[in-house]
C-alpha cells in the first residue's frame, strides 16, 4: 500500500525537488534509516521548543514531591529536589543537542582538514602532522579534558571547543587513512595529469570518496560527545549546574538515587541511547544512499 | 642517439633517468637508490604507435609517467612538439598537458565512482576552462562518446553501470577531450577479456587514423604490441635494449633478451608448440636496487662475453651482427653487434 502511494507520488515529487525525492528514496530503500531520521528530528524539535513543551520550569523545586515515581502529573517522575524530570530532560535535550552537534561538527571539520592535508600531500608534511597527532593522542582523552576545562573553566562554549578539538585531531587519523587509499586510485592521477589544480582534485575526487568515512565519523562522534560530556559533568567539569544535561542527570542524581528512583537514570539514559542510535542508523542510511553504486539496486 | 629522419619527432626522450632514493629511519637517511629508468632514449614520430614492452618492473610505466612529468626526473631530456619540457614549472606544464593524455590500465580505478560519465569525460574541458556554455559542453561530450562507440544517452550514468570494455572506452573519450597529439596508453587492454581487447585495440587504431594521434603504447603482451605498433622498443631493467620496426623485430630479433622474449610467446598449435626450439632465460630478474655491472642482462644471457660484465653497450645501429647490411633502422644495445667485439660470435650458436 505504502509502495503504491510512493509510486503514485514519485513522479510529481521528482519535478518538485531533489530534496523530497531523496527523502522518498530514504523511506523506500532504508526504512530503518528513515525511522532514525524521524527520531532524531523529533529530538531536535523537542530541543528547539523545549521551553514551550516543558510542563514545569526546569529548576522549579517542590520538596513535598521528592522522588515521585512516574505518574500522569509527572510522566518521568521527579528527582531528589522535587523537580520534574520530563521538563529537565527536554531542556537537557536542547543543551545536549547543541553541545553534541557543535562539537561533532567542529571535530569532523578539523578531521577533514588535517586528514586531507596530511594524507594528500604525504611525505614530509604528513610525517610532521602525524607525529603531532601521535603526541596528542598519547594523552588520555579525559586527562586532557580535565586539564583544559580546569584551566578555562566549565561552560558550554569551552566544552564544545575542547571536545571538538580532541575528537577532531584523533579522527584526522581515520580521514587520512581514507585519503591515502583514495589518492592511490588512478582517477586522481588522471585528474592531475590533465593539469587539474590541487584544490580541484581534493574537492572533486578526494572529498566525495571519503564521504562514507566522514559520515560514520560524524555520527559516532555525536554519541561520543554526549558520553564525554556526561563524564565531564560527573566530575563537575561539564555544563555547570543547575542547567540540566543528559550526562549530568544520568551520572549525577541518576546514580546517587539509583535504588530510590530508578526513573531518574532511565529517562536521560533512554534519551542518550535513542539519539545516538537514531543518528547512527540515519548516518549509515545516508552513507549508502549517497553512494551512486547503491542507486537502483534494491 | 642518431636517427636519420627528416621530420622533427613529436616526442624525443634522451637519456631519461628516474631513480628512486631509498630512505631509512626517522630522518629519512638515503641508503641507496632504485634505478627504475636508467638512460632511456627514444623518439616518437608523428602519427605512429611506438610500443614499449618488457617484463613487470622494467620501468615501462615509470618512463610513461616521466614523459607526462608526473614523476620527478633524475636526469635526461624530454622534448615534446619541439620544446624542452624537462624544466617546466607546474603552471607552465598546464598548456602542455592539454597536448598529451593518458589511458590507464585499470578501467575500474581510473574512473571516479562518484562522478557521472558526462562529468568524467568533461573534466578535462572543465579544468582547462573550455566548458563555456552548457549546450556546447553537452554537445562535445556526446560527440566524444559517439567517437568511442558509446551511446550519448548513457552520459548521466555512473561508472559502475558499465563493463570493463565500456569503461576503457570512457577513459579513451576522456583522453580525447582536449584533442591531444600524444596519447600514452599504459597497458590499456591488459585488464580486459581477449575478445574485448581486440575491440579496444581496433578502436584505438581507428581513432589514430581519424585524428592523426600518436601513441606511446606500453604493454607486456607481445601479441597486442605486434597488433598495434609501428615500432617497438624492448626494455630490460630500466634500459632499452632494442628498438626496431615491428616486422623487423618479430622476424629478426637481435638482442638475446628480445630473442628470449619472443620465443616465450606460446604458439596456438600444440604440436608446433611442443617441437619448436625455445630459448629460455635462466634465473630471475635482478633487483633494480643492485643492477648487474655492464650490460644489465649479462648474468642471464646465453651469449655472454667477457666484455658484457664490464662495459654497458650503447643503443646503436646494428653494424656487426649476422645481418650487417640490413637497411633497417633498428637499434640494439648489445656487444654482439658491436664492430669491435661480437663479430662472428653468433655463427657458432645457431
Amino acid at each position: 500500500m505504502s509502495e503504491l502511494i510512493v509510486e503514485a507520488v514519485l513522479p510529481a515529487v521528482r519535478k518538485r525537488s531533489a530534496f523530497l525525492a531523496f527523502n522518498m528514496r530514504l523511506i523506500r530503500e532504508k526504512p530503518l534509516g528513515a525511522v532514525g531520521g524521524v527520531v532524531f528530528l523529533l529530538f531536535m524539535v523537542c530541543g528547539i521548543f523545549a521551553n514551550f513543551l516543558a510542563p514545569f520550569e526546569m529548576n522549579h523545586t517542590d520538596l513535598t514531591q521528592r522522588l515521585l515515581a512516574p505518574s500522569l502529573a509527572f510522566p518521568f517522575g521527579t528527582d531528589h529536589l522535587g523537580r520534574d524530570v520530563l521538563s529537565r530532560v527536554l531542556i537537557g535535550a536542547q543543551i545536549s543537542m547543541i553541545v553534541s552537534f557543535l562539537a561533532a561538527g567542529i571535530a569532523t571539520v578539523i578531521s577533514i582538514v588535517v586528514g586531507v592535508i596530511s594524507g594528500y600531500f604525504g611525505g614530509k608534511p604528513d610525517m610532521v602532522i602525524q607525529r603531532g597527532v601521535d603526541a596528542w593522542m598519547t594523552f588520555p582523552d579525559l586527562v586532557l579534558l580535565i586539564v583544559i576545562v580546569s584551566i578555562v573553566g566549565p561552560g558550554i562554549p569551552q566544552i564544545v571547543v575542547v571536545l571538538g578539538l580532541l575528537y577532531g585531531i584523533a579522527g584526522s587519523r581515520i580521514v587520512r587513512g581514507a585519503v591515502v587509499s583514495v589518492k592511490e586510485n588512478m582517477y586522481t592521477h588522471a585528474s592531475l595529469s590533465i593539469g587539474a589544480p590541487t584544490f580541484h582534485v581534493m574537492r572533486k575526487h578526494i572529498l566525495p570518496n571519503i564521504m562514507p568515512v566522514v559520515i560514520v565519523l560524524f555520527t559516532t562522534r555525536i554519541g561520543a560527545v554526549i558520553l564525554a560530556e556526561a563524564g565531564l559533568s560527573f566530575l563537575g567539569l561539564g555544563v555547570p549546574p543547575p542547567a540540566p544535561t543528559w550526562g549530568s542527570m544520568l551520572s549525577g542524581t541518576g546514580r546517587t538515587y539509583m535504588y530510590l528512583g530508578p526513573w531518574l537514570a532511565l529517562a536521560p539514559g533512554l534519551c542518550i541511547t535513542a539519539v545516538v542510535y537514531a543518528v547512527n542508523i540515519y548516518g549509515d542510511a545516508l552513507r549508502d544512499l549517497l553512494d551512486p553504486r547503491m542507486r537502483g539496486s534494491q | 642517439m642518431s636517427l636519420a629522419i627528416n621530420e622533427e619527432p613529436l616526442l624525443k626522450v634522451d637519456d631519461l633517468k628516474v631513480h628512486f632514493t631509498l630512505t631509512e629511519g626517522f630522518m629519512q637517511k638515503p641508503v641507496g637508490s632504485v634505478k627504475a629508468v636508467d638512460g632511456v632514449s627514444f623518439e616518437l614520430r608523428h602519427g605512429e604507435t611506438f610500443g614499449l614492452v618488457g617484463e613487470s618492473g622494467c620501468g615501462k610505466s615509470t618512463t610513461a609517467l616521466a614523459v607526462l612529468r608526473m614523476q620527478p626526473l633524475t636526469g635526461g631530456l624530454i622534448e615534446f612538439e619541439g620544446n624542452d619540457i624537462t624544466q617546466l614549472e607546474p603552471h607552465q606544464m598546464r598548456p602542455v598537458r592539454r597536448r598529451m593524455q593518458m589511458v590507464y590500465q585499470d578501467p575500474f580505478s581510473s574512473l571516479n565512482p562518484r562522478m557521472r560519465i558526462r562529468d568524467i569525460i568533461g573534466e578535462p574541458l572543465l579544468v582547462h576552462g573550455l566548458a563555456t556554455d552548457r549546450r556546447s559542453f553537452r554537445a562535445r561530450i556526446n560527440e566524444l562518446m559517439d567517437m568511442v562507440g558509446l551511446l550519448p544517452d548513457m552520459s548521466d550514468r555512473y561508472p559502475h553501470e558499465f563493463s570493463g570494455g565500456q569503461r576503457q572506452r570512457i577513459g579513451i573519450a576522456r583522453a580525447l577531450a582536449l584533442e591531444p597529439s600524444l596519447i600514452i596508453c599504459d597497458e590499456p587492454v591488459s585488464a580486459l577479456d581477449v575478445s574485448i581487447q581486440a575491440q579496444v585495440l581496433n578502436l584505438l587504431m581507428d581513432l589514430q587514423r581519424e585524428l592523426g594521434l600518436t601513441y606511446l603504447f606500453i604493454a607486456h603482451d607481445l601479441s597486442v604490441v605486434r597488433h598495434i605498433s609501428d615500432r617497438i622498443g624492448v626494455m630490460y631493467l630500466g634500459r632499452i635494449v632494442e628498438i626496431a620496426g615491428r616486422d623487423e623485430l618479430f622476424a629478426r630479433p637481435k638482442h638475446p633478451y628480445t630473442q628470449a622474449l619472443l620465443s616465450s610467446i606460446p604458439l596456438p598449435d600444440p604440436t608446433l608448440e611442443a617441437t619448436r626450439p625455445q630459448q629460455l632465460i635462466v634465473g630471475e630478474v635482478p633487483s633494480p636496487k643492485t643492477p648487474p655491472s655492464g650490460c644489465h642482462f649479462h648474468p642471464r644471457c646465453p651469449k655472454v662475453m667477457d666484455v658484457c660484465s664490464v662495459h654497458s653497450p650503447n643503443l646503436e645501429r646494428n653494424q656487426a651482427g649476422p645481418f650487417p647490411n640490413h637497411s633497417d633502422e633498428s637499434l640494439v644495445a648489445c656487444h654482439l653487434y658491436d664492430a669491435s667485439f661480437g663479430r662472428g660470435d653468433r655463427e657458432t650458436e645457431t
